[in-house]
C-alpha cells in the first residue's frame, strides 16, 4: 500500500474522479457565472458583452445591500445561537438521564426536508388558523402579530425555524467533540476541586475550541448563502422585507429573466462569503495546538 | 518525472470529459432521421398525477390524430408546471425545443420570440382557425405583427361569494363598490373576515387593483399606461390605488394577507371562513364539479362581476387572459406536421376540454349544446357578451417591470407606499425599458 501511495501517478489517478466532479460541478460553473455577469443576457437569447456594468449596478443596488443586511443579520443570529447549542451539548454530555433520547429528539428537524419544515411553519404562523395565533388569542391577546405579513417582524419569524432546523446538527457536532475528551482529564480536574462550571469553561471549552471555530465558520457561511426556507415561506416578501442575497439572486435570474445581472449578484455573493470566511478563519485561528 | 506527467494526465482527462459532454447532442439529432415515420415531439404540463383530466383529454386527441394521420406519431413528454418552465428554458439554450409545446402569453413569450425560437403561426390561423378564437385571445400571443401561439385556455376573473354566508347575515351581494363597503363592514361587525386574499403571490392583489382601475378609468387606461401611450400617474390609476388602500384600511381582506399564499386564502374561502374571493375561472371545477369538495359548499357558491365604482364602469369588461397556448418550434425538423398537429389539437381541444376537464377554452364553444354545470354556461355567456378582456398586468409587462409591479402591489396593500409612490415606481420601471 505504501508503495502505491508514494507513486504520484496513482495519487493522481485516485484524485482525478473527485477533482473532475468538483471542477465540472463547482469551479467551472463558478467561473461561468462570473463570466455571465459580464453579459446583458435574458438566459435565452443573445448575450451582449457589457463589461463590469452588472457588477457596478450590483454594488449600487439598494435592494441588494438590503438583502445582504438580512443575510448578515441571519449570520449574527446563527452565531449567537451556537452558544445555546453548546450549552445544551454540555448538559447532554454530562451524563444526565435520557440524554440519548433527547439527542435524537434534537436531531429530528435535521431529518426533515426544508420544504416540509417551511410548510409546517407556514401553518404554525397562519394569522387566523395557525396554532401560534390561536394560542395567543385564547390567552387573551387581541391582535396577535401577523408573523409573515408584517415587514418589521417577518425576518425574525423566519429565523426561528431556520435556527431550529440546524440546532440538531450543531448539538451533534459539539456532543461528539465533548465525548472525545478523555475522562482522565475531567477526573484530574475534579480531584483538584474544580466545579462543574469550571470544568466546562476552563477544561472542556478550550479543548473543543477548534470544533467551535469550525462551527462558527459553518454557521456564518451557511447563513450568508441561505435560501430554502425563505424562498418557500415568503419568497422574500412582503416587498423585500425578508429577502436575502441568495433569494434576491434567484429572483433576478429566474423571475426577472435577467440572467446576466443575477449571475453578477451570485458572484458578488461568492466574493462576500469568501472575504467573510477568511476574516473568521483569521479571528478564530488557534496558535497553540492542544494535545491530549 | 511525476509532476509533469500527472499534470498532463489530469488536463487530458479534463479535455476528454468535455469532449464527451459536447458529443452527446449531435448523436441524438442523428438518430431520429433514420425511420420513415415522422415524429412530432410534444411537451405539456398536465401530469397524470395532478391533472388527470387534462392528461386524458390530451391523450385522446393525440390518439385520434395519430389514427387519422398515418406515418406521423406524437412523442409525448409531460412535466409539472415549474419543471416545465425550467426545462423549456434549458432546451431553448441548446436549440432542442420540442416541435410543439405550451407557452404562456406576452411577457413569457418575449425572450423566445426575440431569440427566434418560435415559429409565427398566422398562416395556420388564417387557413384553419380564422373564426375559432374568442376575440382578444390570440392578440396576447402576438408580437411585432406576428402571432406565435394558439391559445388553449381563457380565464376571466370574477368575485365568487358564499350565498349561504350572505343569507345568514342578511347581507346583499354587492353590485357596486358602495355595497361592497357595506358588506365588508357588516361582515366585520359579525366577526367574519370578509375577503380571502393571498397576497404573498401578489398577482392576486394585482387583480383587485386592475379591476378598480378598469371600473374607475375605463378599459384602456391601464393598457395605455403599460404600452406607454398613457401613464401610471393618470388620476384614474392613482385613484384605483387609493381605493385599494381604502379597502385595506376597512379590514376588507383576511388577516395577514401579505404573508398568505393564494392556496391558503383559497382554503379559507373553501372552508366557509370567508364569504368572498376574487379568482379566475381556473377554479371553477372547485365550485361546480369537483367531487372532493362537499356538495353543500359547491351549491352555495355564486359569482358576481366586479362591482361598479361610483356608478362608473362597465361590468362586462373583464380582467383575465389566456392561460397556456401552443407554440411550434422555429427549428423543428417536422415543422409542417407540427403546425398541422397544433391546429388539429386546438380544434379538438375546445369542447373536449370544457366538458371533460372543466377548462374554459379560448376557442368559441356553443355552451347551449353541451352538458355543463350552470355556472359554466353562465360564464361562457358572460364571455360571449364581454366588451373587453384586459390581460393580467404582470403578464402584459416584461419580466423586469412585472416584478416591480408585483412588489409595488404588495407594498401598496401593506400601506408601505402611497398611491403616488405606487405610480412613480411603475413610471420609473417602465421608462427604463
Amino acid at each position: 500500500m505504501n508503495k502505491v501511495m508514494s507513486n504520484k501517478f496513482y495519487i493522481a489517478f485516485y484524485i482525478a474522479p473527485a477533482l473532475l466532479l468538483l471542477l465540472i460541478l463547482v469551479f467551472i460553473p463558478l467561473g461561468l457565472s462570473g463570466y455571465y455577469g459580464l453579459m446583458d443576457w435574458d438566459g435565452i437569447g443573445e448575450k451582449t458583452f457589457i463589461g463590469l456594468e452588472n457588477y457596478i449596478q450590483g454594488i449600487q443596488d439598494k435592494l441588494f445591500w438590503n438583502s445582504a443586511f438580512h443575510s448578515f443579520l441571519l449570520a449574527i443570529f446563527s452565531t449567537l445561537s451556537l452558544v445555546i447549542y453548546l450549552t445544551v451539548s454540555f448538559i447532554l454530555a454530562s451524563k444526565i438521564k435520557g440524554a440519548d433520547l433527547l439527542r435524537k429528539i434534537y436531531l429530528i428537524p435535521m431529518l426533515l426536508s426544508s420544504v416540509a419544515i417551511a410548510q409546517l411553519w407556514v401553518k404554525i404562523y397562519n394569522p387566523s388558523n395557525g396554532i401560534l395565533n390561536v394560542f395567543l388569542m385564547s390567552i387573551g391577546v387581541e391582535n396577535p402579530p401577523l408573523w409573515l405579513a408584517n415587514p418589521s417582524i417577518v425576518l425574525f419569524a423566519i429565523f426561528v425555524p431556520i435556527l431550529w432546523q440546524y440546532a440538531g446538527f450543531y448539538i451533534l457536532i459539539y456532543y461528539a467533540a465533548l465525548k472525545n475528551i478523555p475522562e482522565s482529564l475531567i477526573e484530574a480536574a475534579r480531584i483538584d476541586g474544580a466545579s462543574a462550571f469550571q470544568i466546562a469553561t476552563r477544561i472542556k471549552l478550550p479543548l473543543i475550541k477548534e470544533v467551535v471555530s469550525v462551527t462558527i465558520v459553518l454557521a456564518i457561511v451557511g447563513s450568508l448563502k441561505y435560501f430554502d426556507l425563505i424562498y418557500v415561506m415568503t419568497a422574500g416578501g412582503p416587498n423585500g422585507a425578508s429577502e436575502v442575497m441568495a433569494s434576491y439572486m434567484y429572483k433576478l435570474a429566474f423571475s426577472n429573466y435577467n440572467f446576466g445581472y443575477g449571475s453578477a449578484i451570485g458572484f458578488l455573493l461568492l466574493i462576500i462569503t469568501l472575504i467573510v470566511t477568511l476574516i473568521i478563519r483569521k479571528l478564530t485561528e488557534t496558535k497553540d495546538k492542544l494535545e491530549y | 518525472m511525476g509532476k509533469k506527467k500527472t499534470l498532463t494526465l489530469l488536463s487530458s482527462a479534463l479535455a476528454l470529459s468535455m469532449l464527451l459532454a459536447g458529443c452527446s447532442d449531435s448523436e441524438e439529432a442523428g438518430g431520429s432521421s433514420g425511420s420513415a415515420e415522422k415524429e412530432i415531439k410534444f411537451m405539456h404540463l398536465w401530469p397524470e398525477g395532478s391533472s388527470k383530466k387534462h392528461f386524458d383529454v390530451v391523450n385522446e386527441i393525440i390518439a385520434e390524430y395519430e389514427a387519422e394521420n398515418e406515418g406521423v406519431s406524437v412523442d409525448l413528454e409531460v412535466l409539472s408546471n415549474e419543471q416545465y418552465k425550467d426545462k423549456l428554458r434549458v432546451l431553448s439554450t441548446s436549440g432542442d425545443l420540442p416541435d410543439v409545446g405550451l407557452t404562456w402569453a406576452a411577457g413569457f413569450l418575449e425572450p423566445y420570440v426575440g431569440g427566434n425560437m418560435f415559429a409565427p403561426l398566422d398562416d395556420v390561423i388564417e387557413e384553419d382557425l380564422s373564426d375559432a378564437f374568442v376575440p382578444g385571445t390570440t392578440e396576447a400571443y402576438a408580437m411585432d405583427g406576428a402571432t406565435y401561439g394558439l391559445p388553449l385556455e381563457l380565464n376571466i376573473v370574477s368575485l365568487y361569494y358564499n350565498k349561504a354566508m350572505f343569507e345568514e347575515q342578511g347581507i346583499t351581494p354587492p353590485e357596486t363598490y358602495e355595497e361592497l363597503e357595506t358588506a365588508v363592514k357588516e361582515f366585520n361587525d359579525a366577526g367574519i373576515q370578509p375577503i380571502a386574499l393571498g397576497n404573498r403571490d401578489s398577482w392576486t392583489g394585482s387583480m383587485w387593483y386592475m379591476y378598480l382601475a378598469d371600473r374607475i378609468g375605463g378599459a384602456d387606461v391601464l393598457n395605455k399606461a403599460i404600452d406607454r401611450s398613457g401613464s401610471f400617474e393618470d388620476p384614474a390609476l392613482v385613484e384605483a390605488a387609493a381605493k385599494t388602500q381604502e379597502l385595506v384600511d376597512m379590514d376588507a381582506f383576511v388577516n395577514g394577507f401579505n404573508g398568505l399564499a393564494d392556496e391558503e386564502a383559497k382554503s379559507m374561502f373553501m372552508s366557509g371562513q370567508t364569504p368572498m374571493y376574487l379568482i379566475a375561472t381556473w377554479d371553477l371545477p372547485n365550485f361546480t364539479t369537483n367531487e372532493s369538495v362537499p356538495q353543500e359548499f359547491r351549491d352555495s357558491i355564486g359569482y358576481l362581476n366586479f362591482p361598479t365604482v361610483d356608478g362608473e364602469g362597465d361590468t362586462s369588461s373583464f380582467v383575465g387572459g389566456p392561460g397556456v397556448g401552443l407554440f411550434v418550434a422555429e427549428e423543428s425538423e417536422v415543422k409542417e406536421e407540427a403546425k398541422d398537429f397544433a391546429s388539429y389539437f386546438v380544434k379538438a381541444w375546445g369542447e373536449e376540454a370544457v366538458t371533460k376537464a372543466g377548462v374554459i377554452p379560448a376557442t368559441k364553444v356553443d355552451a347551449g349544446s353541451l352538458d355543463l354545470p350552470e355556472m359554466y354556461v353562465d360564464i361562457l355567456d358572460e364571455l360571449n357578451g364581454a366588451t373587453n378582456i384586459t390581460l393580467f398586468a404582470d403578464v402584459q409587462m416584461s419580466p423586469d417591470v412585472a416584478q416591480v409591479h408585483l412588489d409595488s402591489i404588495q407594498a401598496l396593500f401593506g400601506n408601505e407606499i402611497t398611491p403616488e409612490e405606487f405610480a412613480k415606481n411603475h413610471e420609473e420601471a417602465l421608462s427604463k425599458e
